[in-house]
Protein backbone atom coordinates (compact mmCIF):
# COMPACT_ATOMS: atom_id res chain seq x y z
CA UNK A 1 0.00 0.00 0.00
CA UNK A 2 3.06 2.50 0.01
CA UNK A 3 2.92 3.23 3.53
CA UNK A 4 6.02 3.56 6.22
CA UNK A 5 6.07 0.52 8.21
CA UNK A 6 7.53 0.66 11.73
CA UNK A 7 8.43 -2.71 13.77
CA UNK A 8 9.23 -3.02 17.38
CA UNK A 9 11.93 -4.88 17.80
CA UNK A 10 11.28 -6.27 21.38
CA UNK A 11 14.44 -7.29 23.63
CA UNK A 12 14.16 -10.41 25.52
CA UNK A 13 17.03 -11.64 27.71
CA UNK A 14 19.88 -9.61 25.47
CA UNK A 15 18.21 -10.82 21.94
CA UNK A 16 15.17 -10.02 20.10
CA UNK A 17 12.13 -11.73 20.45
CA UNK A 18 11.61 -14.16 17.58
CA UNK A 19 7.88 -13.24 17.01
CA UNK A 20 8.82 -9.77 16.65
CA UNK A 21 11.66 -10.35 14.22
CA UNK A 22 8.95 -12.13 12.32
CA UNK A 23 6.90 -9.42 11.63
CA UNK A 24 9.42 -7.63 9.24
CA UNK A 25 8.05 -9.96 6.83
CA UNK A 26 4.73 -8.61 7.30
CA UNK A 27 6.09 -5.30 7.36
CA UNK A 28 7.57 -5.69 3.31
CA UNK A 29 4.23 -7.15 2.64
CA UNK A 30 2.12 -3.94 3.75
CA UNK A 31 4.88 -1.33 3.13
CA UNK A 32 5.03 -2.14 -0.83
CA UNK A 33 6.76 0.17 -2.00
CA UNK A 34 7.17 2.39 1.30
CA UNK A 35 10.11 2.11 3.70
CA UNK A 36 10.47 -0.89 6.51
CA UNK A 37 12.19 0.59 9.89
CA UNK A 38 12.76 -0.95 13.04
CA UNK A 39 13.37 0.31 16.78
CA UNK A 40 15.01 -1.45 19.54
CA UNK A 41 14.71 -0.32 23.08
CA UNK A 42 16.80 -1.48 25.91
CA UNK A 43 20.43 -1.67 27.12
CA UNK A 44 21.28 -4.46 24.31
CA UNK A 45 19.38 -2.28 21.65
CA UNK A 46 22.88 -1.88 19.58
CA UNK A 47 23.45 -5.69 19.91
CA UNK A 48 20.20 -6.59 18.80
CA UNK A 49 20.13 -4.42 15.78
CA UNK A 50 22.99 -5.34 14.22
CA UNK A 51 21.10 -8.79 13.67
CA UNK A 52 17.84 -6.94 12.61
CA UNK A 53 18.80 -4.53 10.05
CA UNK A 54 20.23 -7.48 8.17
CA UNK A 55 16.36 -8.79 7.91
CA UNK A 56 14.80 -6.29 5.59
CA UNK A 57 14.71 -3.27 7.73
CA UNK A 58 16.31 -0.18 5.99
CA UNK A 59 16.86 1.43 8.72
CA UNK A 60 16.51 0.57 12.28
CA UNK A 61 16.96 2.94 15.68
CA UNK A 62 18.18 2.31 18.77
CA UNK A 63 17.06 3.73 21.68
CA UNK A 64 19.49 3.26 24.95
CA UNK A 65 20.21 5.13 28.36
CA UNK A 66 19.28 5.07 31.99
CA UNK A 67 15.52 5.71 31.27
CA UNK A 68 15.01 2.84 29.00
CA UNK A 69 17.63 0.43 31.10
CA UNK A 70 14.41 -1.54 32.45
CA UNK A 71 11.18 -1.81 30.59
CA UNK A 72 8.56 1.04 31.77
CA UNK A 73 5.15 1.68 29.75
CA UNK A 74 5.50 5.24 30.16
CA UNK A 75 9.18 5.71 28.47
CA UNK A 76 9.01 2.80 25.95
CA UNK A 77 5.70 4.62 25.04
CA UNK A 78 7.33 7.58 24.13
CA UNK A 79 10.45 6.34 22.66
CA UNK A 80 8.15 4.19 19.99
CA UNK A 81 5.94 7.54 19.74
CA UNK A 82 9.43 9.04 18.61
CA UNK A 83 10.84 6.26 16.10
CA UNK A 84 6.90 6.87 14.32
CA UNK A 85 7.52 10.38 13.14
CA UNK A 86 11.53 9.63 12.95
CA UNK A 87 10.06 6.89 10.27
CA UNK A 88 7.67 8.78 9.30
CA UNK A 89 5.50 5.73 9.53
CA UNK A 90 1.75 5.17 9.32
CA UNK A 91 1.73 1.86 10.60
CA UNK A 92 3.26 0.18 14.23
CA UNK A 93 4.00 -3.63 14.40
CA UNK A 94 4.48 -5.46 17.60
CA UNK A 95 4.32 -9.48 18.92
CA UNK A 96 1.69 -9.97 21.23
CA UNK A 97 3.57 -9.98 25.15
CA UNK A 98 2.79 -8.82 28.23
CA UNK A 99 4.72 -5.96 27.03
CA UNK A 100 3.46 -4.80 24.38
CA UNK A 101 0.14 -5.12 26.17
CA UNK A 102 0.92 -2.94 28.78
CA UNK A 103 2.28 0.10 26.31
CA UNK A 104 1.19 -0.19 22.81
CA UNK A 105 -2.23 1.02 23.74
CA UNK A 106 -0.82 4.37 25.10
CA UNK A 107 1.17 4.96 21.74
CA UNK A 108 -2.26 4.08 19.88
CA UNK A 109 -4.18 6.58 22.56
CA UNK A 110 -1.25 9.02 21.71
CA UNK A 111 -1.37 9.12 17.88
CA UNK A 112 -4.89 9.13 17.34
CA UNK A 113 -4.55 5.89 15.71
CA UNK A 114 -6.52 2.77 15.40
CA UNK A 115 -5.59 -0.71 17.22
CA UNK A 116 -5.63 -4.32 17.31
CA UNK A 117 -4.39 -6.18 19.28
CA UNK A 118 -3.12 -10.05 19.10
CA UNK A 119 -4.09 -10.43 15.49
CA UNK A 120 -4.07 -13.94 13.87
CA UNK A 121 -4.52 -12.99 10.27
CA UNK A 122 -3.44 -9.33 8.25
CA UNK A 123 -4.61 -9.34 4.72
CA UNK A 124 -3.64 -6.22 2.79
CA UNK A 125 -7.03 -4.62 1.20
CA UNK A 126 -5.96 -1.78 -0.97
CA UNK A 127 -5.07 0.97 1.79
CA UNK A 128 -7.31 -0.90 4.26
CA UNK A 129 -6.23 -3.79 6.60
CA UNK A 130 -7.78 -6.31 6.84
CA UNK A 131 -6.84 -8.89 10.59
CA UNK A 132 -8.43 -11.44 12.35
CA UNK A 133 -8.22 -11.71 15.95
CA UNK A 134 -9.76 -14.07 18.37
CA UNK A 135 -12.36 -12.93 20.68
CA UNK A 136 -14.57 -15.16 23.09
CA UNK A 137 -11.74 -17.38 24.28
CA UNK A 138 -11.13 -18.13 21.13
CA UNK A 139 -14.93 -19.47 20.80
CA UNK A 140 -15.48 -16.70 17.93
CA UNK A 141 -12.78 -15.14 15.31
CA UNK A 142 -13.41 -11.71 14.73
CA UNK A 143 -12.30 -10.05 11.25
CA UNK A 144 -11.88 -6.08 11.81
CA UNK A 145 -10.83 -3.84 8.60
CA UNK A 146 -8.61 -0.55 9.77
CA UNK A 147 -8.78 1.82 6.78
CA UNK A 148 -6.24 4.21 6.11
CA UNK A 149 -5.08 6.48 9.14
CA UNK A 150 -1.95 5.35 11.97
CA UNK A 151 -2.71 1.61 12.15
CA UNK A 152 -0.97 -0.21 15.89
CA UNK A 153 -1.30 -3.94 15.46
CA UNK A 154 0.12 -6.48 17.54
CA UNK A 155 0.29 -9.67 15.90
CA UNK A 156 0.68 -13.31 17.76
CA UNK A 157 4.43 -14.83 17.56
CA UNK A 158 4.45 -17.83 15.12
CA UNK A 159 1.98 -16.02 12.46
CA UNK A 160 4.65 -14.84 10.19
CA UNK A 161 7.92 -16.32 8.85
CA UNK A 162 11.02 -14.35 9.71
CA UNK A 163 12.58 -13.14 6.32
CA UNK A 164 16.25 -14.22 5.72
CA UNK A 165 19.29 -12.14 5.49
CA UNK A 166 19.96 -9.43 3.30
CA UNK A 167 21.66 -6.28 2.90
CA UNK A 168 21.93 -4.78 5.82
CA UNK A 169 19.93 -1.81 6.93
CA UNK A 170 21.64 0.75 8.52
CA UNK A 171 21.47 1.57 12.64
CA UNK A 172 21.31 4.55 14.12
CA UNK A 173 20.82 5.93 17.71
CA UNK A 174 17.23 8.11 18.30
CA UNK A 175 17.66 10.16 21.04
CA UNK A 176 14.44 10.29 23.02
CA UNK A 177 13.07 13.09 24.76
CA UNK A 178 10.72 12.68 27.87
CA UNK A 179 8.75 14.73 29.58
CA UNK A 180 7.48 15.32 32.72
CA UNK A 181 4.35 13.08 32.92
CA UNK A 182 6.76 9.99 31.48
CA UNK A 183 8.54 10.72 34.87
CA UNK A 184 5.31 9.77 36.81
CA UNK A 185 5.83 5.64 36.87
CA UNK A 186 9.05 4.13 37.23
CA UNK A 187 10.50 0.68 36.88
CA UNK A 188 11.93 -0.68 40.02
CA UNK A 189 13.38 -3.49 39.42
CA UNK A 190 12.75 -6.95 37.23
CA UNK A 191 13.23 -10.05 38.77
CA UNK A 192 13.09 -13.29 36.66
CA UNK A 193 9.57 -15.21 38.01
CA UNK A 194 9.59 -18.89 38.13
CA UNK A 195 13.08 -19.69 38.37
CA UNK A 196 15.54 -20.84 35.17
CA UNK A 197 12.33 -22.64 33.92
CA UNK A 198 11.61 -21.02 29.94
CA UNK A 199 8.63 -18.80 30.51
CA UNK A 200 4.82 -21.02 28.65
CA UNK A 201 4.45 -18.22 26.47
CA UNK A 202 7.97 -17.80 24.79
CA UNK A 203 8.23 -21.88 24.29
CA UNK A 204 7.58 -22.82 20.82
CA UNK A 205 7.25 -26.47 22.23
CA UNK A 206 4.84 -26.97 25.96
CA UNK A 207 4.53 -29.93 27.54
CA UNK A 208 1.58 -29.85 29.74
CA UNK A 209 0.18 -32.24 32.65
CA UNK A 210 -3.05 -31.45 34.95
CA UNK A 211 -4.15 -32.68 38.37
CA UNK A 212 -3.41 -36.48 37.40
CA UNK A 213 0.10 -35.91 38.12
CA UNK A 214 -0.49 -36.08 41.46
CA UNK A 215 3.16 -34.44 43.29
CA UNK A 216 5.28 -31.64 41.71
CA UNK A 217 7.85 -34.28 41.97
CA UNK A 218 5.88 -36.61 39.40
CA UNK A 219 5.81 -33.07 36.70
CA UNK A 220 9.68 -34.47 36.19
CA UNK A 221 8.96 -36.83 33.30
CA UNK A 222 7.35 -33.68 31.79
CA UNK A 223 10.34 -31.79 32.26
CA UNK A 224 12.75 -34.28 30.88
CA UNK A 225 10.87 -34.30 28.02
CA UNK A 226 10.63 -30.37 27.69
CA UNK A 227 14.30 -30.35 28.19
CA UNK A 228 14.69 -32.78 25.30
CA UNK A 229 12.24 -31.00 22.82
CA UNK A 230 14.09 -27.23 24.18
CA UNK A 231 10.26 -26.47 25.61
CA UNK A 232 8.62 -25.96 28.74
CA UNK A 233 6.50 -27.29 31.07
CA UNK A 234 2.92 -25.74 31.35
CA UNK A 235 0.04 -26.61 34.18
CA UNK A 236 -3.51 -27.06 33.93
CA UNK A 237 -5.63 -24.75 36.23
CA UNK A 238 -6.37 -27.77 38.68
CA UNK A 239 -2.67 -28.54 39.01
CA UNK A 240 -1.71 -24.96 39.56
CA UNK A 241 -4.73 -24.54 42.22
CA UNK A 242 -3.58 -28.30 43.77
CA UNK A 243 -0.07 -26.44 44.12
CA UNK A 244 1.49 -28.60 41.85
CA UNK A 245 2.97 -25.63 39.65
CA UNK A 246 3.49 -21.94 39.75
CA UNK A 247 0.91 -19.75 38.07
CA UNK A 248 3.46 -18.69 35.51
CA UNK A 249 2.99 -21.77 34.07
CA UNK A 250 -0.75 -22.30 33.75
CA UNK A 251 -2.44 -22.31 30.66
CA UNK A 252 -5.75 -21.31 29.92
CA UNK A 253 -8.53 -18.75 30.00
CA UNK A 254 -7.47 -17.89 33.48
CA UNK A 255 -3.62 -18.05 32.91
CA UNK A 256 -1.03 -17.98 29.89
CA UNK A 257 -2.36 -18.14 26.19
CA UNK A 258 -0.07 -20.00 24.30
CA UNK A 259 0.67 -21.08 20.77
CA UNK A 260 3.83 -23.08 20.40
CA UNK A 261 4.50 -25.08 16.93
CA UNK A 262 4.14 -28.52 19.34
CA UNK A 263 1.78 -28.52 22.38
CA UNK A 264 1.47 -31.98 24.04
CA UNK A 265 -0.84 -32.75 26.72
CA UNK A 266 -0.17 -35.38 29.24
CA UNK A 267 -3.52 -36.28 31.55
CA UNK A 268 -4.78 -33.04 30.87
CA UNK A 269 -9.34 -34.12 30.06
CA UNK A 270 -9.58 -30.55 28.19
CA UNK A 271 -11.57 -28.16 30.09
CA UNK A 272 -13.12 -25.73 27.90
CA UNK A 273 -11.16 -22.71 30.08
CA UNK A 274 -7.96 -24.73 29.65
CA UNK A 275 -8.90 -25.50 25.66
CA UNK A 276 -9.26 -21.84 25.35
CA UNK A 277 -5.32 -21.17 26.09
CA UNK A 278 -3.66 -23.43 23.98
CA UNK A 279 -5.94 -24.01 20.83
CA UNK A 280 -4.10 -21.68 18.84
CA UNK A 281 -0.84 -24.50 19.00
CA UNK A 282 -0.06 -26.05 15.57
CA UNK A 283 0.56 -29.80 16.99
CA UNK A 284 -1.51 -31.06 19.51
CA UNK A 285 -0.38 -34.54 20.79
CA UNK A 286 -3.24 -35.48 23.88
CA UNK A 287 -2.16 -38.50 26.06
CA UNK A 288 -5.16 -39.65 28.68
CA UNK A 289 -6.49 -42.71 30.02
CA UNK A 290 -9.90 -41.76 28.90
CA UNK A 291 -10.58 -41.68 24.83
CA UNK A 292 -13.78 -39.33 26.00
CA UNK A 293 -11.68 -36.76 26.96
CA UNK A 294 -12.75 -33.90 25.15
CA UNK A 295 -8.83 -32.80 24.69
CA UNK A 296 -8.58 -35.50 22.03
CA UNK A 297 -11.24 -32.99 20.26
CA UNK A 298 -8.77 -30.37 20.09
CA UNK A 299 -5.54 -32.94 19.19
CA UNK A 300 -3.27 -33.89 15.87
CA UNK A 301 -2.41 -37.19 17.24
CA UNK A 302 -4.02 -39.38 20.23
CA UNK A 303 -2.75 -41.94 22.34
CA UNK A 304 -4.69 -43.56 24.92
CA UNK A 305 -2.62 -44.57 27.53
CA UNK A 306 -1.26 -43.69 30.71
CA UNK A 307 1.54 -40.87 30.59
CA UNK A 308 3.51 -42.15 33.22
CA UNK A 309 4.49 -45.31 31.10
CA UNK A 310 4.45 -43.36 27.74
CA UNK A 311 5.99 -40.14 28.36
CA UNK A 312 9.33 -41.49 29.43
CA UNK A 313 9.27 -43.74 26.15
CA UNK A 314 8.57 -40.85 24.39
CA UNK A 315 11.93 -38.84 25.89
CA UNK A 316 13.65 -41.79 24.92
CA UNK A 317 12.84 -41.94 21.60
CA UNK A 318 13.46 -38.39 20.67
CA UNK A 319 16.85 -39.21 22.84
CA UNK A 320 17.56 -41.59 20.24
CA UNK A 321 16.54 -38.53 17.48
CA UNK A 322 18.65 -36.46 18.55
CA UNK A 323 21.48 -38.96 19.01
CA UNK A 324 21.48 -40.12 15.63
CA UNK A 325 21.16 -36.42 14.18
CA UNK A 326 24.60 -34.94 16.38
CA UNK B 1 -9.07 10.06 47.87
CA UNK B 2 -12.03 8.69 45.15
CA UNK B 3 -11.21 5.46 43.78
CA UNK B 4 -13.01 4.10 40.49
CA UNK B 5 -13.41 0.53 39.15
CA UNK B 6 -14.43 -0.05 35.98
CA UNK B 7 -16.99 -3.52 35.59
CA UNK B 8 -17.82 -4.80 32.17
CA UNK B 9 -20.44 -7.34 31.64
CA UNK B 10 -19.37 -10.80 29.56
CA UNK B 11 -20.98 -13.74 28.31
CA UNK B 12 -20.01 -16.75 30.65
CA UNK B 13 -16.61 -18.22 30.18
CA UNK B 14 -18.61 -21.66 30.05
CA UNK B 15 -21.63 -20.22 27.80
CA UNK B 16 -21.35 -21.54 24.17
CA UNK B 17 -21.06 -18.52 21.66
CA UNK B 18 -23.32 -17.96 18.28
CA UNK B 19 -22.23 -15.34 16.43
CA UNK B 20 -25.99 -13.90 15.14
CA UNK B 21 -28.08 -13.30 11.95
CA UNK B 22 -26.24 -10.30 10.96
CA UNK B 23 -22.63 -12.03 11.62
CA UNK B 24 -21.54 -8.92 13.54
CA UNK B 25 -22.06 -9.54 17.08
CA UNK B 26 -23.07 -12.97 19.26
CA UNK B 27 -26.27 -14.18 19.94
CA UNK B 28 -27.17 -12.66 23.78
CA UNK B 29 -30.30 -14.61 24.16
CA UNK B 30 -29.99 -16.93 27.05
CA UNK B 31 -26.42 -16.70 27.28
CA UNK B 32 -25.60 -16.20 30.95
CA UNK B 33 -23.82 -12.85 31.60
CA UNK B 34 -21.37 -12.14 34.56
CA UNK B 35 -19.00 -9.34 35.59
CA UNK B 36 -15.97 -9.86 33.55
CA UNK B 37 -13.40 -11.91 36.12
CA UNK B 38 -10.07 -9.93 35.24
CA UNK B 39 -12.49 -6.60 36.31
CA UNK B 40 -13.72 -8.32 39.65
CA UNK B 41 -10.43 -8.30 40.92
CA UNK B 42 -10.36 -4.15 40.42
CA UNK B 43 -13.99 -4.37 42.20
CA UNK B 44 -12.64 -6.64 45.42
CA UNK B 45 -9.49 -4.02 45.70
CA UNK B 46 -11.45 -0.76 44.68
CA UNK B 47 -13.62 -2.01 48.07
CA UNK B 48 -10.34 -3.71 50.29
CA UNK B 49 -9.39 0.27 49.90
CA UNK B 50 -13.16 1.17 50.59
CA UNK B 51 -13.19 -0.47 53.66
CA UNK B 52 -10.03 -0.36 54.59
CA UNK B 53 -8.18 3.09 54.64
CA UNK B 54 -10.67 5.86 56.22
CA UNK B 55 -9.30 8.44 53.47
CA UNK B 56 -10.73 6.66 50.55
CA UNK B 57 -14.29 8.57 50.96
CA UNK B 58 -15.97 7.14 48.11
CA UNK B 59 -15.61 4.24 45.78
CA UNK B 60 -17.35 4.31 41.92
CA UNK B 61 -18.22 1.24 39.71
CA UNK B 62 -18.84 2.09 36.10
CA UNK B 63 -20.11 -0.23 33.61
CA UNK B 64 -21.13 0.19 30.26
CA UNK B 65 -22.98 -1.26 27.62
CA UNK B 66 -26.88 -0.64 25.94
CA UNK B 67 -29.61 1.11 27.28
CA UNK B 68 -30.54 3.07 29.06
CA UNK B 69 -32.90 0.74 30.79
CA UNK B 70 -30.53 -1.79 31.99
CA UNK B 71 -30.79 -2.00 35.80
CA UNK B 72 -29.93 -5.89 35.54
CA UNK B 73 -26.18 -5.39 34.09
CA UNK B 74 -24.31 -7.57 35.82
CA UNK B 75 -21.45 -6.24 36.50
CA UNK B 76 -22.88 -3.44 38.34
CA UNK B 77 -24.98 -5.62 40.47
CA UNK B 78 -21.84 -7.69 41.06
CA UNK B 79 -19.96 -4.74 42.19
CA UNK B 80 -22.04 -2.53 44.37
CA UNK B 81 -23.23 -5.85 46.30
CA UNK B 82 -19.38 -7.05 46.93
CA UNK B 83 -19.32 -3.16 48.44
CA UNK B 84 -18.68 -0.41 46.08
CA UNK B 85 -20.65 2.52 46.84
CA UNK B 86 -22.46 3.59 43.56
CA UNK B 87 -22.69 3.28 40.20
CA UNK B 88 -22.41 5.11 36.81
CA UNK B 89 -23.68 3.27 33.42
CA UNK B 90 -22.63 4.78 30.20
CA UNK B 91 -25.01 3.60 27.52
CA UNK B 92 -25.77 3.66 23.64
CA UNK B 93 -24.51 2.09 20.38
CA UNK B 94 -20.93 3.81 21.03
CA UNK B 95 -20.36 1.00 23.73
CA UNK B 96 -22.37 -1.75 22.89
CA UNK B 97 -21.25 -4.55 20.11
CA UNK B 98 -20.02 -4.13 17.10
CA UNK B 99 -18.43 -0.64 18.23
CA UNK B 100 -17.73 -1.97 21.73
CA UNK B 101 -15.31 -4.35 20.08
CA UNK B 102 -13.14 -1.09 19.30
CA UNK B 103 -11.38 -1.03 22.53
CA UNK B 104 -9.38 2.21 22.08
CA UNK B 105 -13.17 3.72 20.68
CA UNK B 106 -14.76 2.35 24.66
CA UNK B 107 -11.38 3.80 25.86
CA UNK B 108 -12.18 7.38 24.81
CA UNK B 109 -16.07 6.96 26.01
CA UNK B 110 -14.90 5.84 29.45
CA UNK B 111 -11.77 8.70 29.32
CA UNK B 112 -14.76 11.48 28.46
CA UNK B 113 -17.56 10.05 31.43
CA UNK B 114 -14.65 10.14 34.15
CA UNK B 115 -13.53 13.10 33.05
CA UNK B 116 -17.47 14.91 33.49
CA UNK B 117 -17.71 12.64 36.40
CA UNK B 118 -14.02 14.13 37.90
CA UNK B 119 -15.49 17.39 37.03
CA UNK B 120 -18.56 17.12 39.06
CA UNK B 121 -16.90 15.45 41.89
CA UNK B 122 -13.31 15.36 41.91
CA UNK B 123 -10.58 13.21 40.61
CA UNK B 124 -10.60 9.68 41.07
CA UNK B 125 -6.50 8.75 42.99
CA UNK B 126 -6.90 5.14 41.35
CA UNK B 127 -8.75 3.75 38.70
CA UNK B 128 -8.96 -0.37 38.41
CA UNK B 129 -9.77 -2.45 35.48
CA UNK B 130 -9.42 -5.83 35.20
CA UNK B 131 -5.99 -6.58 32.37
CA UNK B 132 -8.41 -7.40 29.30
CA UNK B 133 -12.17 -8.27 29.71
CA UNK B 134 -12.73 -11.83 28.85
CA UNK B 135 -15.17 -11.32 26.00
CA UNK B 136 -12.68 -9.37 23.55
CA UNK B 137 -9.41 -10.11 24.99
CA UNK B 138 -8.17 -7.26 23.62
CA UNK B 139 -6.28 -5.29 27.18
CA UNK B 140 -6.17 -2.22 25.91
CA UNK B 141 -8.89 -0.42 28.18
CA UNK B 142 -6.16 0.18 31.10
CA UNK B 143 -3.12 1.73 29.38
CA UNK B 144 -5.22 3.83 26.81
CA UNK B 145 -7.69 5.48 29.94
CA UNK B 146 -3.72 6.28 31.32
CA UNK B 147 -3.27 8.14 27.96
CA UNK B 148 -6.40 9.89 27.30
CA UNK B 149 -6.61 11.30 30.87
CA UNK B 150 -2.68 11.87 30.89
CA UNK B 151 -1.85 9.49 33.99
CA UNK B 152 0.34 6.51 34.25
CA UNK B 153 -0.80 2.88 33.72
CA UNK B 154 0.30 -0.09 35.07
CA UNK B 155 -0.69 -3.23 33.30
CA UNK B 156 -1.49 -6.70 34.69
CA UNK B 157 -0.78 -5.80 38.34
CA UNK B 158 -0.44 -8.39 40.71
CA UNK B 159 0.43 -6.31 44.69
CA UNK B 160 -0.90 -2.73 44.65
CA UNK B 161 -0.20 -0.81 48.10
CA UNK B 162 -0.72 2.61 48.31
CA UNK B 163 1.32 5.14 50.57
CA UNK B 164 0.46 6.59 53.14
CA UNK B 165 0.22 10.01 52.11
CA UNK B 166 -2.03 8.93 49.51
CA UNK B 167 0.36 10.08 46.99
CA UNK B 168 1.64 7.51 45.66
CA UNK B 169 1.53 3.85 44.68
CA UNK B 170 3.92 0.42 44.88
CA UNK B 171 2.48 -1.89 42.34
CA UNK B 172 4.25 -5.38 41.08
CA UNK B 173 3.30 -6.45 37.50
CA UNK B 174 3.74 -9.89 35.87
CA UNK B 175 5.73 -9.29 32.43
CA UNK B 176 6.65 -11.78 30.13
CA UNK B 177 8.66 -14.63 32.94
CA UNK B 178 9.63 -11.52 34.89
CA UNK B 179 7.81 -9.80 37.74
CA UNK B 180 8.32 -5.88 37.96
CA UNK B 181 8.37 -3.94 40.55
CA UNK B 182 7.10 0.06 39.43
CA UNK B 183 6.38 3.26 41.65
CA UNK B 184 4.13 5.37 40.15
CA UNK B 185 2.49 9.09 41.52
CA UNK B 186 -1.45 9.12 41.77
CA UNK B 187 -3.72 9.44 40.08
CA UNK B 188 -3.05 6.09 38.44
CA UNK B 189 -4.35 3.56 36.24
CA UNK B 190 -3.62 0.18 37.00
CA UNK B 191 -4.96 -3.59 35.36
CA UNK B 192 -5.43 -6.14 37.47
CA UNK B 193 -4.13 -9.65 36.84
CA UNK B 194 -5.25 -12.79 38.27
CA UNK B 195 -3.95 -12.78 42.23
CA UNK B 196 -4.13 -9.65 43.15
CA UNK B 197 -7.29 -10.07 45.29
CA UNK B 198 -9.60 -13.19 45.55
CA UNK B 199 -13.12 -11.87 44.85
CA UNK B 200 -15.50 -12.23 47.71
CA UNK B 201 -18.91 -13.42 47.32
CA UNK B 202 -21.16 -11.38 48.42
CA UNK B 203 -23.63 -12.20 51.26
CA UNK B 204 -27.77 -12.37 50.27
CA UNK B 205 -28.37 -8.81 52.69
CA UNK B 206 -25.67 -7.05 50.58
CA UNK B 207 -27.11 -8.21 47.38
CA UNK B 208 -30.78 -6.55 48.67
CA UNK B 209 -28.72 -3.48 49.59
CA UNK B 210 -27.13 -3.44 45.95
CA UNK B 211 -30.41 -3.09 44.36
CA UNK B 212 -30.97 0.14 46.92
CA UNK B 213 -27.90 2.16 45.67
CA UNK B 214 -27.94 4.71 43.52
CA UNK B 215 -26.86 4.20 39.51
CA UNK B 216 -26.37 7.50 37.59
CA UNK B 217 -27.33 7.04 33.81
CA UNK B 218 -25.22 8.27 31.33
CA UNK B 219 -26.15 8.91 27.79
CA UNK B 220 -22.79 7.88 25.74
CA UNK B 221 -23.56 10.15 22.59
CA UNK B 222 -24.10 13.03 24.97
CA UNK B 223 -20.76 13.21 26.82
CA UNK B 224 -18.99 16.36 26.27
CA UNK B 225 -16.31 15.95 23.63
CA UNK B 226 -17.33 13.03 22.00
CA UNK B 227 -19.46 14.54 19.07
CA UNK B 228 -18.83 12.80 15.81
CA UNK B 229 -16.96 10.17 17.45
CA UNK B 230 -17.37 6.71 15.85
CA UNK B 231 -15.78 3.38 15.85
CA UNK B 232 -12.30 3.40 13.81
CA UNK B 233 -12.26 -0.06 12.95
CA UNK B 234 -15.11 -2.13 10.72
CA UNK B 235 -16.12 -5.01 12.11
CA UNK B 236 -16.37 -7.24 8.96
CA UNK B 237 -17.82 -10.59 10.19
CA UNK B 238 -17.89 -12.89 13.41
CA UNK B 239 -16.94 -16.85 12.69
CA UNK B 240 -16.63 -19.72 14.54
CA UNK B 241 -12.62 -20.95 14.62
CA UNK B 242 -11.70 -23.32 11.82
CA UNK B 243 -12.45 -26.60 12.72
CA UNK B 244 -9.17 -29.14 12.95
CA UNK B 245 -8.77 -32.29 10.96
CA UNK B 246 -10.03 -35.19 13.06
CA UNK B 247 -7.00 -36.28 15.04
CA UNK B 248 -5.28 -39.36 14.32
CA UNK B 249 -5.08 -41.64 16.93
CA UNK B 250 -2.51 -44.65 17.59
CA UNK B 251 -2.57 -47.53 18.63
CA UNK B 252 -0.76 -50.83 19.84
CA UNK B 253 1.91 -51.28 22.74
CA UNK B 254 2.81 -47.84 24.87
CA UNK B 255 6.27 -48.71 23.28
CA UNK B 256 5.19 -48.97 19.32
CA UNK B 257 3.09 -45.73 20.09
CA UNK B 258 6.21 -43.44 21.41
CA UNK B 259 8.46 -44.83 18.41
CA UNK B 260 5.40 -43.47 15.60
CA UNK B 261 4.10 -40.78 18.04
CA UNK B 262 7.69 -39.24 17.49
CA UNK B 263 8.23 -40.59 13.44
CA UNK B 264 5.14 -38.71 12.95
CA UNK B 265 6.02 -35.41 14.85
CA UNK B 266 9.27 -35.93 13.04
CA UNK B 267 8.59 -36.85 9.31
CA UNK B 268 4.76 -36.23 9.01
CA UNK B 269 3.92 -33.14 11.05
CA UNK B 270 7.37 -31.73 10.92
CA UNK B 271 7.64 -30.11 14.22
CA UNK B 272 10.55 -32.51 15.79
Amino acid sequence: MGANVLVYIESRGGRALAGSVQLLTLAAQIAAGGRVEAVVVGPDAATIAANVAKRGAAAVHTVEGEPFAMYGALAYARAVEQAMKQAQASVLLLATSEQSRDFAPRVAARLNATMATDCTHVEIAGDALRVQRPMYARKCMVEIEMPGGVRVLSVRPNTFEAPGEGTPGSVSPLSVTLDAGDAKARTLESVRSGGQAMDVAEADVIVTGGQSLKTTENFKILQELADELDGAVGATRAAVDAGLQPYPKQVGLTGKTVTPRLYIACGVDGAVQHLAGMRGSKIVVAINTKKEAPIFGEATYGCVADLFTLVPLITQEVKKLHGASA
Amino acid sequence: MRVLVIARTVPDSRATIRVNASGGAIETTGVAMICDPFDELGVEQGVRLREGRPDVTEAVVMSAGPGPATPQDQALRAALAMGIDRGIYVHGDLVTPPARYDELLLARVLAAAIKAEEAKNGEFALILCGKAAIDTDAGELGPALGELLNRPSIGAATKIEIGADAKSLKATRRGDGVSEAIEASLPAVVSCEKGLAEPRFASLPNIMKAKKKPVEMVSAADLPGLAGIKATTKVVKLSPPAPRAPCKMLAGEPAQMASELVRLLRSEAKVI
